[in-house]
């Protein structure tokens, strides 16, 4: 009896790391795919059976890429936008959510709730008004609509709010008296101990700037100044049949993404069980 | 004695300036930054998608009241019919499956497992990495005659490769694929979110219930399941109104380089910015976009009191 209950377990598991298995590899195939295809001649792109390891790996691809496209340029900007945005969030988030939880003053319900009641509303349903005022204020073709754009956000007040409610008032209480200032008291105590909740913030901010596509696509028509999605999208629609280029061009824009994932996904899933949202 | 002459000019303005008020401006001074921005970038601008619903303008000549017209129009607009049912479609499509696959990874990479880390990352990194760059490798490997996909599919089924389904470039199978598309891509957002759900659920509740002898199954239906209300709630709403307002990943799964989608993937986001920034005509763009915040408004209220009752 408990033989077969045993042996039953061991066959569940090990079909359920089958399963993960398999999905792992379907997961990963479109990387692997492109990684691939990224040293390949346009023609053994889509040779089939597929080469995983291209026989002569074609690295010629990786210096073609930057002298076809500005992709240079576009990165820059893209990297530009991504830091000054990211950084700007993380200080007046961290600012405001400090006022939010270890504050009082007048109005401070009122606002707060200003603040949540447009987390849910898409940016989608504004972007026309809001294209119509940045224009007005000379700001269409300039880096710096993207930037008031992304840098203000109240998710990111929100975010930063909920996790200074985890820390005690009493550690604000003694920091007072022992006559630090209020601003002290945010840059010695609770930015040191909000780590994880910056992390979060960093890597929505940084990701969702880095990949974003409609905001670039309204305000930048310039090619100097386009970011590395819409220049990517233009070699793309511009030069269809260049398989290995744009996989090469692909494999680029995705590795900052990785790099700034990789050193701070430590944070990550704390950050995203704390806070939980961000569409 | 000299000290205390000295400090009483400087005491006498912070004396005007009251504690309480200067308490004030310093909680204030905090928020400012932020708070300006956000009203200025955000307040602002969605207050004026009200106003420009009910006007005529192409940003060039006088703005003309219309009053309602705007939302007349929009009854009688067949092409903007078939965006709102095609969001609708997909809406439809992307939510349950999205649920179901996250929650089922969640459980799966909730428990004692190799490779745990490893393999969470996995699923997640799609939800970071740059969509442009994913959908053209989705486009090369589901191309109808070239991609590896309809290849394999041949040789397993040995259905010649011109019946097969042409994936992104066929009408009826274009909605599949973008489905398909969106869960690989964004499923491991949900995951990690069910993830943080499935680690607040207390184990004794497990073990009474292992007690009791209820099996696996049982165990999910009788406390996986209630447990997770909350969480399934709120990975409910935010997935609703992320479809609804998804215009990339059908722009790079299938317009081509003039950006313009067909009467089969035309969604209401690209409506509103082809209305707005092709047509010009930015008071009928907002009226769309007035429309797609009543959606999600009235998503978000269902979600509020459903979180009343079903919440903790």
């Amino acid at each position: 009896m408990t033989g077969t209950h045993k042996g039953f377990r061991i066959a569940t598991k090990v079909l359920i790391y089958l399963l993960l298995a398999v999905a792992v590899f379907c997961m990963l195939v479109p990387y692997l795919w492109m990684l691939s295809s990224s040293l390949k001649l346009n023609k053994d792109v889509f040779s089939f059976p597929m080469q995983w390891i291209p026989a002569n790996p074609r690295w010629e691809n990786f210096q073609d890429i930057w002298t076809r496209i500005p992709l240079g340029r576009f990165i820059y900007n893209t990297a530009k936008l991504s830091v000054i945005v990211t950084l700007l969030q993380l200080l007046t988030s961290s600012f405001a959510a400090y006022a939010f939880s270890k504050l009082q003053f007048k109005g401070k319900n009122i606002l707060f709730l200003g603040y949540i009641a447009t987390i849910a509303i898409p940016w989608q349903a504004y972007m026309v008004p809001q294209f119509i005022m940045m224009r007005q204020l000379g700001l269409n073709n300039t880096h710096m609509a993207i930037i008031l754009l992304q840098a203000f956000s109240a998710f990111g007040v929100f975010l930063m709010r909920q996790f200074y409610q985890g820390v005690p008032d009493e550690l604000c209480e003694a920091a007072r008296i022992d006559g630090l200032s209020e601003y002290g008291i945010w840059a010695r105590i609770m930015l040191p101990l909000s780590k994880p909740a910056l992390s979060t913030l960093t890597i929505f901010t940084f990701v969702s700037t880095w990949n974003d596509f409609l905001g670039p696509m309204i305000y930048l028509t310039r090619t100097e100044l386009k970011t590395i999605q819409i220049g990517l999208r233009m070699f793309i629609s511009q030069y269809s049949a260049e398989y290995g280029l744009i996989m090469a061009a692909s494999v680029v824009s995705i590795i900052p993404v990785v790099i700034v994932f990789l050193a701070l996904q430590k944070y990550f899933v704390q950050g995203v069980a704390s806070s939980g949202i961000k569409g | 004695m000299q000290n205390e002459t000295a400090l009483r000019p400087k005491q006498t303005p912070k004396r005007l300036l009251s504690k309480g008020v200067r308490d004030h401006l310093v909680a204030y001074s905090f928020i400012a930054p932020n708070f300006i921005g956000f009203a200025i970038f955000t307040l602002v601008p969605m207050f004026f998608a009200f106003v420009l619903a009910f006007v005529k303008w192409d940003g060039a000549n006088p703005m003309e009241f219309i009053g309602f017209d705007n939302f007349a129009r929009l009854i009688k607009d067949t092409t903007f019919h078939k965006a709102l049912w095609n969001t609708i479609v997909y809406t439809v499509g992307v939510v349950p499956f999205t649920m179901a696959v996250a929650l089922a990874l969640a459980i799966l990479l909730n428990q004692q497992i190799i490779a745990r880390n490893f393999m969470r990352t996995v699923f997640f990194f799609p939800y970071v990495a740059s969509l442009v760059a994913v959908a053209a490798v989705w486009n090369f490997i589901f191309s109808p005659t070239m991609g590896p996909v309809n290849n394999i599919l041949h040789l397993i089924t040995g259905v010649p490769i011109e019946e097969l389904p042409r994936w992104a470039a066929d009408k009826q199978w274009a909605m599949f694929t973008v489905i398909l598309f969106t869960v690989w891509k964004n499923m491991g957002y949900y995951m990690v979110i069910y993830l943080a759900g499935l680690q607040g659920i207390n184990p004794e509740l497990y073990e009474a219930a292992e007690l009791d002898g209820a099996n696996a199954w049982r165990r999910f239906r009788n406390v996986t399941v209630p447990q997770l209300a909350p969480t399934t709630f709120f990975v409910l709403m935010i997935l609703i109104i992320n479809s609804f307002k998804v215009y990339d990943i059908f722009i790079n799964l299938f317009a081509g380089a003039d950006n313009q989608l067909n009467d089969s993937t035309r969604v209401m986001v690209y409506q509103i910015y082809n209305t707005a920034f092709r047509s010009l005509d930015y008071g009928y763009a907002s009226a769309m976009a007035i429309v797609l915040f009543l959606l999600v408004l009235g998503i978000t209220i269902v979600q509020f009191r459903g979180e009343k009752k079903y919440g903790q």
